[in-house]
């Protein structure tokens, strides 16, 4: 097992003490087959104690350890040493407030998360008696990839758009809400369209893509916003030209 | 959720004017977008076109006039080189914006980019003969 020795940039903030964040270099020993949450483990084990951040599974399930590595976000567990040369910069996620050195405030995240209703909303109410909800594989493809999504928030922390308007509903949100409301068991479209086709809703989106290239489950969230975009422009034209057809 | 967990989270602010020179994707976006300026430029000049049109023969034969001057050519080939740019960087993300699902399966990507290359030549064709 080859090992390298690796220095690690890491952003340090501690808002009892610092007046803003500063980097902090420590030098590293790091196996080669090792991720960059195994090198900050390392630190943590062996050279600092108070470095914080967050992690839980190191196999990319969680979403706990998104971070600006080399300023990409990415997972730290899903981030190979061999990848990186022998200086390594850690961040915390852009556009997220820091709360201390890699630990970001997340609560815009999880409010918006829950403001497009994350849940199937049933048609119509029906008893346990009548059965379950039946869905083709056909109907089942139609929205699986959106069900990957592991909530790490990589999306907002590469979306330069969520970074100049916070209000934003941001990748993640839509995307689920998209996953709902292609569901063939769900009919909860019209309340969180509500939410979602607004100025502050999918209609932020501006399309430059970078959500989906950082998404490490591959959930191409810039694709749903697309189709949200397209499914509310076809609902505007038939509500303003053609009013008699029910939607 | 929802309670405090320090009363100073530090905010890092995002440079509101030069936030696309901080990674490459952000760059090709940017070229994307603003390749769009030439086809509102080249949409003005046939209105132009038009008004000269509307003033009679002498004023559209010096319009048509400098568009073969060096400077129109010069004109017509830049917009051409950023229009295709423009569409084709839009043409590759079409499968994205509107995937097509034919039973179970979605149907290929490239096939949906393709499509659009295909009408691209189709009508670029039809506007040759046409103006032949």
């Amino acid at each position: 097992m080859s090992e390298r020795q690796i220095q690690l940039e890491v952003l340090r903030y501690n808002p009892e003490t610092d007046s803003e964040p500063r980097f902090q270099t420590y030098s590293v020993p790091c196996l080669n087959e090792w991720v960059v949450l195994d090198a900050l483990n390392y630190v943590k084990e062996n050279l600092d104690t108070t470095v914080s951040y967050r992690w839980s599974c190191h196999m990319a399930v969680c979403g706990s350890c998104g971070m600006m590595i080399n300023g990409e976000p990415k997972l730290a567990c899903k981030a190979f040493i061999h990848e990186y040369g022998d200086q390594i910069r850690v961040e915390p996620m852009a556009h997220f407030p820091v709360e201390r050195d890699l630990v970001t405030v997340v609560d815009d995240f999880i409010a918006k998360f829950a403001s497009i209703k994350p849940y199937l909303i049933p048609k119509e109410e029906k008893p346990v008696s009548a059965g379950e909800y039946k869905q083709t594989p056909a109907e089942l493809l139609k929205f699986k990839q959106y069900t990957l999504c592991i909530n790490c928030m990589l999306c907002y922390a590469a979306c330069p758009q969520y970074g100049l308007v916070p209000q934003f509903l941001g990748p993640a949100a839509i995307s689920m809400a998209h996953r709902y409301n292609q569901d063939s068991r769900d009919g909860g479209r019209d309340q969180r369209q509500e939410v979602v086709a607004t100025n502050e809703g999918v209609w932020e989106c501006s399309f430059v893509g970078a959500c989906s290239e950082v998404c490490p489950k591959h959930v191409d969230p810039a694709g749903a916003l697309q189709q949200v975009k397209v499914a509310s422009t076809i609902d505007w034209y038939k509500e303003h030209l053609m009013p008699w057809v029910k939607k | 959720m929802g309670e405090e967990m320090s009363s100073k989270p530090y905010v890092r602010e995002i440079p509101k004017t030069t936030w696309f020179l901080r990674q490459a994707r952000y760059k090709r976006y940017m070229a994307r977008e603003v390749t769009c300026i030439f086809i509102f430029a080249y949409t003005f000049l046939l209105i132009c076109g038009l008004g000269a049109l509307a003033s009679g023969p002498e004023a559209f034969s010096g319009f048509v006039e400098s568009l073969r001057s060096p400077l129109g050519v010069l004109f017509n080939l830049a917009v051409l080189i950023m229009t295709a740019y423009h569409s084709v960087s839009w043409f590759v993300v079409t499968p994205q914006a509107m995937p097509i699902q034919r039973g179970e399966e979605f149907v290929p990507g490239n096939i949906i980019v393709n499509a659009h290359y295909g009408a691209w030549a189709v009508v670029s064709l039809i506007i040759l003969i046409w103006g032949m």
